[in-house]
């Protein structure tokens, strides 16, 4: 042991696929040997792969719901105290505070805000920005924006085992299996 | 799940020929060839005609600073307006560029709702027209205000008497529906990008190795940093586009309700107003259509263009191009109904000042501005019904060409005409605009295309993993995409 790299902790195993089919059957394989933490890395996202991964729906609705509700009370609050409360403007005889006036705005602020909702929910599920990730030190790995697709199975899976692994990887018909370290 | 229940002798067998729809790839290239050609924009050396147009852009957009200057240095009286067209140039280019805007929301968003997948080529680059046609749209009211440094009250925020903005006026609910546009539009952009800034920063960083000129090593780290920062470490995973997806669908179903609500809002600045001309009911829906129909125009003024000095006509094919035309075939009738409905309505309604500002619209002083729009809005894309006319494109870029004119000249005439003559003859006039409108709007223009231009230098101007998903070598069931029946 002479250099620090002899340390290196393995981040997962990286099997690399040719064609969309292929990385699917592989998502079904793994997921049926039940690991849980594992990832397909695909250029485009391919359709039917949540179900290959046994993937739930996504929750980003909750944000865009919420903040949006937010966003439309919020607006309607915000009209009703600075015309109606903190300083009320009276004009033509009509109520200092009508939700029908207030409704453009209320809307407005509503789309506002939901779709910050929408933006910064999907980052935070994402857990991103993250601007180091083990693969991406990978220079094979850089396929994975151009035409090629990838199944990652992390190390720290308790179903994980460099050969086990290995081998059904290389079963589900991977061309190209490697060990990347973190 | 899905794949469980199909049973094995199930043969999946691709359509009749008959039903076989054109693939939207042409000449079925590889996934890696997308990203190849369309980073190849960014990648290849800067185009002479790129220079070219970017100092001509450069130059025009001059008249903007010059322009802006000297009416705030001297006041709103260098324009044209005076009693009684209160509201002339600067109006009329706010609500078109802000039309234009629209059709670009319509492709990312509608369309998508739709499942229009054709818009995958061309939703990019018409997003990027909508962010820098809403910027040029906000200057003009932003400068119209007259005394710009009170600009401020536009915002919710108490003024030296502690006195708030009044909701109730639609000059207000348009401050919220322009910044609510201008600002979601930029969010629904910045994500569709994120992934293929990823591409871009993974083609830099496999190259860095090959780069050994300095200046080249340089541009390449810089590249390397920027993709890097803004793609936010995008790595392609499916649990990232899961939640990914699912945003996009809901900032689409955001965005489409936003659409049509940002312009029906801004015809509620006219609408809700008692002049003959413009207050009428039929203005959200005529306006929205009119925004659509002027927006696909622009979009094709600049991808036809684009396409052909890019060679990116395999991408963007002739098949788009007959698609857009039909869109604005639609949109363009829609409009000429609503001009047909409006007159049945000045009669039909029994109000002499209504009927009167709308037959001074076609036979008034002003009437020339009456049949540019008619000849250019409704007669023009009837040529659209042949196939020939949807289907060649320097004839589909000038139909445009007419498209943009005459959505000018339909906020003009709603505009002008609408207040050049209205109940009092003893209060009639005139309008004609100064140099200093003029060089402003054509500013604008310069302005417009320096950043676009920009755009397409330095972003992918086609969403390159959206193109990649609507190919049938990314359909896992499809024989290219290793599909094995």
């Amino acid at each position: 042991m002479e250099s620090l790299d002899d340390y290196q902790i393995p981040y997962g195993l990286m099997a690399e696929f040719d064609t969309p089919a292929g990385v699917m059957h592989a998502a079904e394989k793994v997921r049926d040997e039940g690991f849980t933490r594992w990832d397909v890395h695909t250029p485009f996202p391919v359709h039917g792969m949540d179900d290959a991964m046994g993937l739930k729906n996504s929750p980003v609705g909750w944000f865009t719901f919420v903040c949006g509700l937010c966003g439309f009370f919020g607006g309607m609050l915000m009209i009703w105290y600075m015309n109606a409360y903190d300083y009320g403007i009276p004009v033509g005889g009509k109520p200092n505070f009508s939700p029908f006036a207030s409704f453009p705005v209320a809307y407005e602020m509503t789309i506002l805000s939901g779709a910050f909702g929408s933006l910064l929910g999907m980052l935070w599920l994402n857990r991103l920005p993250r601007l180091h990730h083990p693969l991406l030190k990978n220079i094979r790995f850089a396929d994975v924006t151009h035409d090629k697709f990838f199944v990652v199975i992390e190390a720290d899976d308790p179903k994980y085992d460099e050969e086990e692994t290995r081998k059904l990887l290389k079963k589900s018909g991977s061309k190209h299996i490697e060990l990347v370290n973190e | 799940m899905a794949h469980d229940v199909v049973p094995s002798s199930v043969k999946i067998a691709p359509p009749p020929v008959e039903l076989e729809r054109p693939a939207l790839v042409e000449n079925n290239h590889s996934i890696g060839w997308i990203s190849d050609t369309v980073a190849g924009v960014i990648e290849n050396k800067t185009p002479g005609w790129w220079k070219l147009a970017i100092s001509l852009s450069l130059f025009v957009s001059l008249g903007l600073p010059l322009g802006l200057v000297y009416l705030i240095s001297t006041g709103v009286g260098v324009w044209g307006l005076n009693h009684p067209v209160a509201w002339g140039w600067a109006i009329v280019n706010f609500v078109w560029w802000i039309g234009i805007g629209h059709a670009g929301t319509l492709i990312s968003a509608i369309l998508f709702l739709l499942r229009q997948k054709w818009r995958t080529s061309i939703n990019r680059a018409s997003e990027a027209m909508t962010i820098f046609a809403v910027m040029c749209a906000g200057i003009f009211p932003g400068v119209h205000v007259g005394r710009i440094w009170f600009d401020w009250w536009l915002f919710p925020l108490p003024n030296a008497n502690s006195i708030w903005p009044q909701f109730r006026s639609p000059l207000l609910w348009d401050v919220f529906a322009v910044s609510t546009y201008f600002t979601v539009s930029v969010l629904f952009w910045y994500m569709g990008l994120i992934p293929d800034l990823a591409t871009m920063r993974d083609r830099f960083r496999k190259v860095a190795g090959k780069v050994t000129e300095p200046a080249a090593r340089l541009r390449n780290k810089i590249a390397q940093f920027l993709y890097g920062a803004f793609s936010l470490g995008w790595t392609g995973s499916n649990r990232h586009w899961s939640n990914y997806e699912k945003a996009y669908l809901l900032l689409a179903g955001l965005s489409t309700p936003l659409v049509l609500s940002v312009h029906s809002i801004v015809s509620f600045d006219f609408a809700v107003s008692q002049l003959p001309g413009w207050h009428t009911t039929i203005f959200p829906p005529y306006f929205v259509a009119g925004a659509v129909f002027g927006g696909f125009a622009m979009v094709m003024t600049l991808m036809i263009p684009l396409v052909s000095l890019y060679r990116l006509n395999e991408i963007v094919t002739i098949r788009h191009l007959a698609v857009m035309s039909k869109v604005i075939l639609v949109t363009g009738s829609i409009v000429g109904y609503a001009y047909g409905m409006e007159f049945f309505i000045a009669y039909y309604g029994g109000n002499p000042y209504e009927l009167y500002a709308f037959k001074n619209r076609a036979f008034g002083d002003m009437n020339w501005s009456y049949w540019w729009m008619i000849s250019c809005n409704v007669l023009a894309p009837q040529f659209f019904w042949f196939k020939w006319c949807r289907t060649t494109p320097w004839f589909i870029w000038v139909i445009c060409g007419f498209v943009n004119i005459g959505m000018w000249m339909e906020r003009f005439v709603i505009v002008v005409t609408s207040l050049h003559n209205d109940f009092m003859p003893g209060n009639w006039g005139y309008y004609s605009p100064t140099w200093v409108d003029m060089i402003t709007y054509f500013g604008t223009f310069g302005f417009f295309m320096t950043l676009f231009l920009l755009f397409c230098r330095f972003l992918p101007l086609i969403a390159i993993s959206e193109v990649k998903g609507v190919t049938a070598q990314a359909d896992p069931h499809h024989p290219l995409g290793g599909a094995k029946h």
